[in-house]
């Protein structure tokens, strides 16, 4: 039994031991400190306060009356008839009835600005499987994708870490209200290039997170033309879409591509889910739309990795195609997030802190670097660990967005009750006091 | 509109290749002239750096070569190389592998913009029998009334012999199980992020499943359950914890096709085929698996571990005791780890004994951290479309992994409550087993029973959804081409679909397997029929 203790433990793959997934960043470190002192109205007031998960929970209600209504859309109706072709059906296809129902719902959130083709859209188990899925079609091992900052700290892991594929950022900073500019985009093109990289694409978020704010269209246009001019693809995650407070600013890729007659549209791929705008982040539901025919069918026998389970595909499909529901949802939901932004906004204001001027998403972006010692990343996350602890708000610092400049954080107000964001927002209006006393 | 726009681009591609080619010749006849002294400085100078210049070109078309079969599907690696018939298949319009390189540099700006070079490989990989086959059943269907003369599915492995139990237990129970959970309905219990390994509620449910599936010979600890969506899923989440791309995994064949896509694709992992032959009744055999395992080693790979197929598919049969014993030795020997797929578990229906891996595992034993199990709901509950696949493994570092890397492939959290409810009713559980059993072991009689009569005798095994038939008998040339000219007669005369042993990579021409569980009962005499219209034909050209 000895010599047994000797020999080497059967060993892992690099993938396995590898630390790409990111979850030592101060990012999830924050979701610990909840998980172990998480708040609660009731029962425990003087808990952490959880901003740094971007849920949507304003609008559950809308979702349950649906489903009080409906019960034909949770079982399949009396006998289950539709059950056995629901339990057997695994096609990578996806049922047609829901990617109609989608490709309806993106329509709808796009007022009608855009068209979606349902043969088109591929069906994968969240928004996470789209890009990695996206990253492992478009970009081989080594290869590059441009990501302007600040961006999703998710993406470091979902593109980078089974794919091998390198991210190399599009740096933007508050002078210009972090829009991205051809100059920083040629910038970080031969960067990559002096690193030896073979850039393969961009990936844009739109609306941004954690900006929470909606590219405009010269920016948009600016983008594609770069990605036309250096024959690289173009990946739009839109996945706060139906989360703008306004119908009418947020603008599409699928819209640009609209008024350019689809010229060049084979290297743009958007990517959309429920997450978010419906609040569904449990029932994993994302899609990739795709312009390009070889991707789509890529796309589609690689989503065996990641179904859809069939039964939610059934109870999406006949929530999404009721007209009454999705647009009522659309527009309320809409009218709610806006209310909450308002709140933080001016509560945060009263306290003396400036935000990004926003218009879509589930946070806001917080200007703190007044109160940062030093204008450096340490100095941001000694402030992160204050905030956490002291004043026990998870909220995410901007370091872990690879955002360029200290000081920057997201805070996030979909997820909670009002009373419990009224709460927050006292807390923080405290520890501005104490700063203000103690200068 | 994507079509002419790649053929338009290859033409250069190909012009490029005849350059080289061409550039050689032009290099060697006006060496004779250096050679006699005429032009000699000149020549001599522009002659090498042109050599130069060539062969860099040669070699770094070579390298790319070799950087795309790295990526690309199985025929490259194959031992047992494909035949011409191959050919006869319907072809997709391919890509040519480098094209995608080639477009790439500087000069091809105005080309499409490229993709890599995974795209090219599951393009040729779609085009197996298994996957063709499926296809033209599903475009043309059996049905006794609308469609009488509609291809008759034997091609997936399916169960619908006890769906109507699993029917009944939803149209009373789903509603309930899904919103209310016997209180008012509510949304935020399954709409908020969970666990992406699944929710521990369910994890119980799935662990007490397996026991019982099991017949309680092992208990399975919840905590060391990933769930994912699919088996699918949990066999491309092992490859890619366990090997590094370019390392290899050895499989007996002939096994499930999916595999080539499951453990290679997106991994880079290689498989290496251990034949099964029928002499051993296709029995896993040590000598086969030691002989592979040398064989990896003299081409430079790696060999990380075994994916076994317990019940195996596509042959049905269970792997004893004894062997799982000897298999547990060479793995320790070689210190490699143990995949033991064991998908199929309560769908065996003979009077052998399944043993599962896990049973063997002592609590002390060092070596349960080299076995992982998979399994999953898509056969033994006949609910492939929920998506519910099962890692299970005593390796904290994998369990660590899997359970991150199940982010990409999380099973969703409604059907993860509507199922807790079922799998948590031990009533409806066992009655299911234990009819499930009895309908396939009846199905499975009289359908191998059928086949005898027409002179085709079936492996005899214990599990799953179908038997492995040998129709060497009725093959004009014993050869993969003979069996696939046969798949073809099959499909598009006899209009059943059937998966022919080459797709599942099998040594031995002539083998096929017959999935019964879509057919009832009196479905069988239709289909021995119109098996027979072929089988006639067959015997009187030999």
């Amino acid at each position: 039994m000895a010599i047994e203790i000797e020999k080497p433990s059967v060993g892992l793959s690099k993938v396995a031991v590898s630390e790409t997934h990111g979850e030592d960043s101060p990012y999830f470190a924050g979701w610990k400190a909840y998980d172990e002192n998480p708040y609660n109205e009731s029962s425990n007031p003087s808990g952490v306060i959880q901003m740094g998960l971007a849920e949507n929970q304003v609008s559950f209600d809308l979702l349950e009356k649906y489903l009080e209504e409906h019960s034909e859309a949770s079982s399949w109706g009396k006998g289950a008839p539709g059950f056995r072709e629901n339990a057997l059906f695994q096609d990578y296809h996806g049922l047609k009835s829901f990617r109609q129902a989608m490709a309806n719902f993106m329509e709808q959130i796009r007022g009608g600005r855009a068209r979606f083709d349902p043969d088109r859209i591929v069906l994968t188990a969240g928004a996470t499987a789209a890009n990695e899925l996206l990253t492992f079609i478009l970009a081989d091992p080594g290869d590059a994708l441009l990501v302007p900052t600040p961006y999703y700290p998710g993406f470091d892991r979902d593109l980078r870490w089974r794919t091998g594929v390198k991210i190399v950022p599009i740096h933007c900073d508050s002078s210009n209200n972090f829009q991205v500019t051809p100059e920083a985009m040629e910038a970080a093109y031969r960067c990559a290039e002096s690193m030896n990289l073979k850039v393969r694409g961009i990936l844009i978020t739109n609306p941004s997170n954690p900006l929470g704010a909606t590219i405009q269209r010269t920016v948009l246009e600016q983008i594609l033309d770069f990605a036309t001019n250096k024959n690289i693809h173009l990946v739009s995650d839109e996945i706060y879409s139906g989360s703008t407070f306004s119908s009418s600013e947020f603008i599409s890729i699928a819209e640009v591509l609209e008024t350019r007659g689809y010229k060049d549209s084979e290297r743009v791929h958007i990517v959309y889910s429920l997450s978010k705008d419906l609040g569904l982040p449990g029932f994993r539901v994302g899609t990739i739309y795709s312009y390009n025919d070889k991707v789509v069918t890529t796309a589609r026998r690689m989503s065996s990795f990641t179904l859809i389970s069939s039964q939610t595909q059934h109870l999406l499909a006949c929530m999404l195609s009721n007209k009454e529901f999705s647009e009522n949802y659309i527009k309320t939901n809409r009218e709610r997030l806006t209310r909450r932004y308002d709140m933080i906004i001016n509560g945060l204001k009263t306290a003396g802190i400036e935000c990004l001027k926003g218009n879509a998403g589930l946070f806001c972006w917080m200007n703190l670097s007044p109160l940062l010692e030093e204008p450096t990343r340490e100095s941001e996350l000694a402030l992160w660990k204050v905030i956490l602890n002291e004043v026990r708000l998870n909220i995410s610092p901007g370091s872990s967005c690879h955002c360029s400049e200290p000081g920057w954080f997201r805070v996030c107000f979909a997820n909670m009750s009002e009373q419990t964001l009224e709460v927050a927002l006292k807390r923080i209006h405290k520890l501005m006091e104490q700063r203000r006393r103690r200068n | 509109m994507t079509q002419a726009l790649y053929s338009r681009t290859r033409s250069p591609e190909t012009e490029k290749e005849k350059g080289g080619g061409g550039a050689a010749m032009r290099v060697i006849v006006p060496l004779q002239g250096v050679v006699q002294g005429r032009g000699g400085l000149v020549l001599g100078s522009v002659i090498p750096c042109a050599l130069f210049y060539v062969l860099q070109f040669y070699l770094k078309r070579h390298r790319k070569d070799t950087d795309e079969q790295n990526n690309s599907d199985s025929s490259s690696q194959n031992p047992t190389p494909r035949s011409s018939s191959y050919g006869n298949l319907s072809e997709l319009p391919g890509l040519t592998r480098n094209w995608s390189r080639g477009l790439s540099s500087p000069r091809n700006l105005r080309g499409p913009v490229s993709v890599s070079g995974r795209v090219s490989g599951i393009v040729k990989g779609a085009d197996s029998p298994y996957y063709v086959g499926l296809r033209r059943a599903k475009e043309d269907p059996y049905d006794e009334l609308s469609n009488p003369n509609g291809i008759i599915q034997l091609g997936l492995a399916e169960n619908k012999l006890s769906l109507d139990l699993v029917e009944h237990w939803l149209a009373d129970n789903a509603e309930q199980a899904i919103l209310r959970n016997g209180k008012e309905l509510s949304i935020s219990r399954i709409a908020t992020y969970q666990p992406f390994d699944g929710l521990m509620e369910f994890k119980v449910a799935v662990a007490g499943f397996m026991s019982q599936v099991m017949e309680k010979a092992v208990s399975f600890n919840p905590s060391q359950v990933v769930l994912t969506a699919g088996a699918t899923p949990a066999i491309e989440i092992l490859s890619f914890c366990l090997a590094d791309a370019g390392n290899a995994f050895l499989v007996p064949t002939p096994y499930y096709p999916g595999y080539d896509r499951d453990i290679k694709w997106r991994t880079g992992v290689e498989i290496i085929h251990v034949p099964c032959r029928s002499a051993d009744n296709f029995n896993l055999s040590i000598t086969a698996l030691d002989r592979a395992f040398d064989q990896a080693k003299k081409r430079g790979l790696k060999v990380r571990g075994i994916m076994l197929s317990n019940p195996s598919n596509p042959v049905g049969n269970l792997i004893s005791r004894e062997t799982l014993y000897i298999l547990l030795d060479f793995a320790r020997e070689k210190n490699i780890h143990i995949v033991s797929n064991e998908l199929l578990a309560g769908s065996t229906h003979g009077n052998e004994e399944f043993v599962s891996m896990a049973e063997l595992l002592d609590p002390d034993d060092f070596d349960r951290k080299r076995v992982h199990i998979v399994y999953g709901l898509s056969k033994d509950l006949s609910i492939p479309g929920f998506r519910v696949g099962v890692i299970y493994s005593h390796n904290e570092e994998v369990l660590a992994a899997a359970k991150k890397l199940a982010r990409f492939s999380s099973v969703s959290a409604p059907t993860q409550c509507l199922l807790t409810s079922m799998l948590t009713d031990a009533k409806f559980v066992q009655t299911l087993i234990t009819i499930n059993r009895e309908r396939l072991q009846s199905m499975y009689a009289q359908f191998v029973a059928g086949l005898k009569k027409l002179g085709i005798k079936c492996i005899k095994s214990s599990g799953g959804f179908y038997c492995w038939a040998d129709m060497s008998g009725l093959i004009r040339s014993y050869s993969e081409k003979g069996e696939l000219e046969l798949w073809d007669k099959l499909l598009n005369i006899a209009k059943v679909n059937v998966t022919p042993g080459s797709a599942c990579h099998c040594i031995e021409p002539g083998w096929f397997r017959f999935c019964f569980t879509t057919l009832t009962e009196k479905d069988i005499p239709i289909v021995m029929d119109r098996i027979q219209r072929v089988s006639e034909t067959c015997k009187l050209n030999r």
